[in-house]
């Protein structure tokens, strides 16, 4: 086992009245699993990604992570621990004006140790590495650009590119499709998945498009209003149980493209040229 | 016609800016305010304008006319030009060394331990005795260190190097820990939540955000060095304010006038030199 969570209760952050963003989740997963996180806007998706990541403790409940607790261990062991998953925030964390090869190996900063991460600043290492994550997103040519001229989609794929370059056995990676159009989101969670899969690594992805968590993952753990709602193979999901999770949030159903009926999803594809047309 | 202009009611007052009173407020109390200060400190502007005043002010400016610029001084003001810039330069690199590992230390931002929530406690520790480490250093002003290492090393460049670096060492240390607090502080966090070193977050996610602006406060500090180098130079550490202490002394109003006018020069230098710089790091 990999990881795994019973009764974890998790406190908003912000919230000075101890309100909770999590309320006794539990599920474990197994080493090399690939694992979708789903529900509706403050559901606790990114919540849930923070806890497993150790960024947030716990209020409640018990933390297993690759046979250890991690709340449990010294602040170095829990450094050390960290430097085994990789956790990708939603809005990719990249300093405008450093260039892509030094965003995309800085995900490398854990393995490499301090001398050599300077080196790197003067004369970057692991050149091919860089180049060839980024070529699996298709930003092969903007190696040596700064970040400040990448789009916001560019940016989130460079992102992306970091996650794949790091050697992290854990991959939590926070709704890494908001900034990209349905293409490139399918190519892009090909390429996620088939890393995770070629490196026996574990991912675990937040996704708001329905169908690529059904499509591209084994798993689907839903959350809603900080519990789970439910936990099943990609397969048992059923359109009924979607539409209960999505209730009262059926707008971010639709640009999660899950469709019933043909002129749905023709609506639904022609209201998202509209959206790319627009951006 | 059936539709008619309605006149508009009378209004039985004319409007008022509702804002008006608080103005006049602020402005008496800042007045009343300011009025003891004025009269604490013998603020008689005035003075400056009655008959003698005015003439020795005359006489003073009349001799700065023409500026001395034989080759002779000429060639010792070149000397003592780069004596200043040198102090100002070897001060400001002391300065820099001893206020990069303060920052590093005091900035909370690159703490491991705040991660899961709360500080620990040795390093909040830690945190705060730089902080008032760098307090200390500069509530001393570089002239009282400038006396104190005149007394030490003997009089020359040596004392204000020193005092320029411990004073301004403690201002750059506060100001550089500001800078890296400002500013997006994801970049730094998830280089730190990935297991990254305090250090290699600084390096590679603090640093390239907040570089222009550590760079463009370092080099208005040299300018200041270079005007401080001036007035260190009035006790004995060397430089264009030594020269400047004699000109004054000896009343020759054209060296004087030189001397101004280098510091105008290198302090214009000093300001190009800032904008090429955060120009070339964009």
């Amino acid at each position: 086992m990999h990881l795994a969570l019973s009764g974890l209760s998790v406190r908003h952050p912000a919230a000075r009245s101890g309100a909770l963003a999590l309320e006794a989740v539990s599920f474990a997963v197994q080493r090399g699993e690939r694992v979708a996180v789903i529900g509706p806007s403050g559901a606790g998706k990114t919540t849930l990604l923070n806890a497993l990541a150790c960024a947030m403790p716990p209020a409640a409940g018990r933390y297993d992570l690759m046979g250890a607790q991690p709340w449990a261990l010294s602040r170095a062991e829990l450094h050390g621990l960290r430097a085994r998953l990789f956790l990708a925030p939603q809005t990719p964390p990249l300093p405008p004006r450093q260039r892509v090869v030094t965003a995309v190996l800085a995900g490398r900063l854990p393995q490499m140790g301090f001398w050599r991460s300077l080196g790197s600043l003067w004369q970057p290492r692991e050149l091919e590495a860089a180049h060839a994550a980024l070529a699996a997103f298709d930003l092969a040519g903007k190696l040596f650009d700064r970040v400040d001229r990448l789009s916001g989609g560019e940016r989130q794929r460079v992102g992306l590119a970091r996650a794949l370059v790091s050697n992290a056995e854990l991959l939590l990676i926070d709704e890494p499709l908001s900034a990209l159009d349905p293409t490139r989101a399918r190519e892009a969670i090909a390429t996620l998945c088939g890393a995770a899969r070629e490196r026996g690594a574990t991912l675990i992805a937040s996704l708001h498009q329905v169908e690529v968590a059904r499509a591209a993952f084994e798993r689907i753990v839903a959350l809603r209003d900080g519990r789970v709602a439910f936990d099943l193979p990609a397969g048992e999901v059923n359109d009924a149980m979607l539409r209960s999770l999505y209730a009262d949030h059926e707008d971010e159903m639709a640009v999660g493209w899950v469709s019933d009926s043909p002129q749905a999803d023709v609506a639904a594809s022609t209201d998202l040229q509209r959206q790319m047309a627009c951006r | 016609m059936a539709f008619s202009v309605a006149a508009p009611t009378p209004t039985a007052e004319p409007l008022r800016d509702p804002a008006r009173a608080a103005r006049w407020a602020t402005v008496m109390l800042v007045a009343v305010l300011l009025w003891p200060l004025l009269v604490w400190t013998e603020f008689e502007p005035w003075q400056l304008f009655d008959a003698r005043s005015l003439k020795s002010t005359a006489r003073f400016l009349v001799a700065f006319v023409p500026p001395r610029h034989d080759g002779e001084f000429l060639r010792l003001m070149l000397a003592e030009t780069w004596r200043t810039v040198a102090i100002a330069t070897a001060g400001l690199t002391l300065a820099f060394l001893i206020a990069m590992p303060l920052a590093l230390v005091s900035t909370a931002r690159l703490s491991v331990s705040s991660l899961g929530g709360r500080m620990a406690a040795a390093p909040f520790v830690l945190r705060q005795a730089a902080r008032w480490a760098a307090i200390v250093l500069r509530s001393i002003p570089e002239l009282v260190w400038a006396l104190v290492f005149v007394r030490v090393v003997g009089l020359g460049p040596t004392a204000g190097v020193i005092a320029i670096g411990i004073a301004y060492g403690g201002m750059l240390g506060k100001v550089y820990a500001e800078i890296l607090e400002s500013g997006d502080a994801g970049t730094t966090q998830a280089l730190l939540r990935n297991g990254a070193g305090r250090l290699q977050a600084f390096l590679y996610g603090t640093l390239p955000q907040c570089s222009t602006e550590l760079v463009s406060y370092t080099v208005y500090r040299w300018e200041c060095a270079i005007r401080s180098s001036v007035v260190l130079g009035f006790v004995g550490a060397g430089g264009l304010g030594q020269q400047l202490d004699n000109a004054a002394r000896m009343f020759a109003g054209g060296e004087v006038a030189t001397i101004l006018l280098i510091f105008v020069a290198l302090v214009a230098a000093a300001d190009r030199l800032s904008l090429w710089l955060r120009e070339q790091l964009g």
